[in-house]
């Protein structure tokens, strides 16, 4: 019971140990604020601007929501193709691949020259970044179908749509919902990059803004505010997981 | 004699037209007649065709030469007259033993048109058949909550719950433990004694088809082809007891020896 109780609350003590020593250092050392601000001035700074904080970070949220929002039902179409021909797997899975292996912030300029400045090239940044895990493991989790249950059901008259809408997508909902959390934070990744050289207001705007100006201690509240908004929708995706797909975490499952 | 249920004439599979030109056949000249309501058990070494065998029974292949008959009309598609059980239970995890059960009715027709007015009606059917095989109270449990012959038991449910004319079971038991085993073949010998549906159980355990089949063929591998059809004469109903009578180890003891021919003779010809 005890340990169960250290386990539940290792991150948050790390945290806490995290930031006493990282304060420690800072004040130890004398590192100046401009380099290196200690958590206590980043939480300073925080206060200060809370409210132009919240008006970024808002705008980075609702942006990055799109992008996923999109991210998800071209994943999910696409992963439903793929999963579903075996044609169309070997005709799309290389080139995605290829694709995914491009440095997403490359595609910012050129999504700038197509779109302008603002929200068009961060949407479609977080959605570029983030699709490509969901697509793939939609397409996993349908093509893990047993040869045996396939007999049984075909045997019986089954269409092939009813082995995908039947088997194929609730087997799928795992896999879903464990992109979802990969996804989710890589959109993040995407908004943020997009932000920082083809926006006038985000987090990303307010990164380099804050450190033009040498407020670091800004910066690093923004950055803060980044981790904990994809935190938050990382836990929130794990959660729903957990309560809609329990069975595929019960540990042996029937072979 | 009235016409075979079952009809296998000059059966011959390859499983594709580049093997078909090297003649190299899955299975060969099948011929096999098999009545209304009969158990029939085939035994062989693995690999040996069996699983092929019950392909084409259940009109999953179409055989490359010859004719399949069943039910006196020649095979021409997946034959939803038939209910199908495999070692691995394949059970879906994320629906409750009852949901498992059901699933073929939402498939097959004509229960697949209607099932959501008569859901009902056929929740009903799959509780009395899961309680037949001692299943009851495990309805709204799922597979994972089950052991493994409870598992296999629902699986069976699975393939009888259209009420099919015809159960293929592939090693069906294969993977028990000899006494949960041996519970299963009661269950098995009692669920067809009730409802006197055709059985083709494919099996490697030797006591298995004696003490279910009334017909046991025994197959050989590389070719595949029914070398030996013993029938078995032993009176019904069976209890477990009649496997340690003297006929009952007799009839395993000469099929024992078909098999052991079969092994010796294989790598020969393999070569």
């Amino acid at each position: 019971m005890k340990s169960k109780n250290i386990e539940r609350w290792s991150p948050w003590i790390l945290l806490v140990a995290t930031i006493l020593i990282w304060e420690l250092l800072c004040k130890g050392f004398e590192v100046s604020e401009f380099v290196f601000p200690s958590p206590s001035r980043i939480w300073e700074q925080f206060i200060e601007y809370r409210t132009v904080i919240a008006g970024h970070a808002w705008r980075t949220y609702w942006v990055t929501m799109v992008g996923f929002g999109i991210a998800i039902v071209v994943g999910v179409m696409l992963g439903f193709l793929i999963g579903s021909s075996r044609l169309a797997y070997a005709a799309v899975y290389p080139l995605m691949t290829a694709f995914n292996a491009l440095p997403k912030a490359a595609f910012v300029p050129i999504l700038v020259v197509w779109f302008g400045i603002g929200v068009g090239p961060a949407v479609l940044t977080a959605f570029l970044i983030s699709f490509f895990p969901i697509m793939v493991n939609i397409a996993t989790g349908l093509a893990t179908l047993e040869p045996e249950l396939e007999d049984v059901l075909r045997v019986l008259g089954a269409k092939r749509w009813d082995v995908l809408v039947k088997v194929g997508l609730p087997r799928s909902m795992p896999y879903f919902f464990g992109s979802l959390k990969v996804a989710i934070t890589l959109a993040f990744v995407g908004t943020t990059v997009s932000e920082m050289t083809a926006s006038n207001e985000g987090i990303g705007y307010l990164l380099i803004s804050a450190g033009s100006a040498m407020q670091m201690g800004l910066a690093f509240a923004g950055l803060v505010v980044v981790g904990a908004m994809a935190m938050v929708m990382y836990e929130l995706f794990d959660y729903i997981e957990r309560h809609t797909t329990g069975w595929a975490h019960r540990g042996s499952q029937n072979t | 004699m009235s016409q075979p249920f079952v009809d296998f004439e000059d059966v011959w599979l390859a499983y594709n037209d580049e093997l078909l030109t090297e003649g190299n056949f899955a299975v060969e000249d099948i011929n096999l007649k098999v009545n209304k309501g009969a158990f029939v058990a085939i035994v062989g070494p693995s690999g040996c065709g069996k699983s092929t065998f019950m392909k084409l029974t259940t009109g999953l292949r179409m055989p490359s030469r010859g004719r399949i008959l069943v039910d006196g009309a020649p095979v021409t598609g997946p034959l939803k007259i038939s209910g199908m059980a495999f070692q691995a239970s394949s059970l879906l995890p994320w629906r409750t033993t009852l949901n498992n059960v059901l699933l073929p009715l939402e498939i097959v027709e004509p229960y697949r048109s209607n099932f959501k007015a008569k859901r009902d009606e056929y929740v009903a059917r799959a509780q009395a058949l899961l309680e037949t095989v001692g299943l009851k109270g495990y309805e709204d449990k799922y597979p994972w909550e089950l052991s493994g012959g409870m598992q296999q038991r629902a699986s069976i449910c699975r393939a009888l719950i259209h009420e099919p004319k015809m159960l293929l079971l592939d090693e069906p038991f294969g993977a028990l433990d000899a006494f949960t085993r041996e519970e299963l073949w009661c269950t098995l010998r009692d669920l067809w004694e009730a409802q006197r549906f055709n059985v083709i159980l494919v099996t490697h355990d030797l006591r298995e088809s004696v003490f279910l089949a009334d017909t046991v063929y025994v197959m050989s591998k590389g070719p595949g082809r029914f070398v030996v059809k013993k029938d078995i004469h032993l009176p019904r109903p069976r209890d477990l007891e009649i496997t340690y009578t003297p006929e009952f180890t007799d009839i395993v003891h000469e099929l024992r020896g078909h098999i052991g021919a079969i092994r010796q003779s294989a790598p020969s010809a393999n070569a």
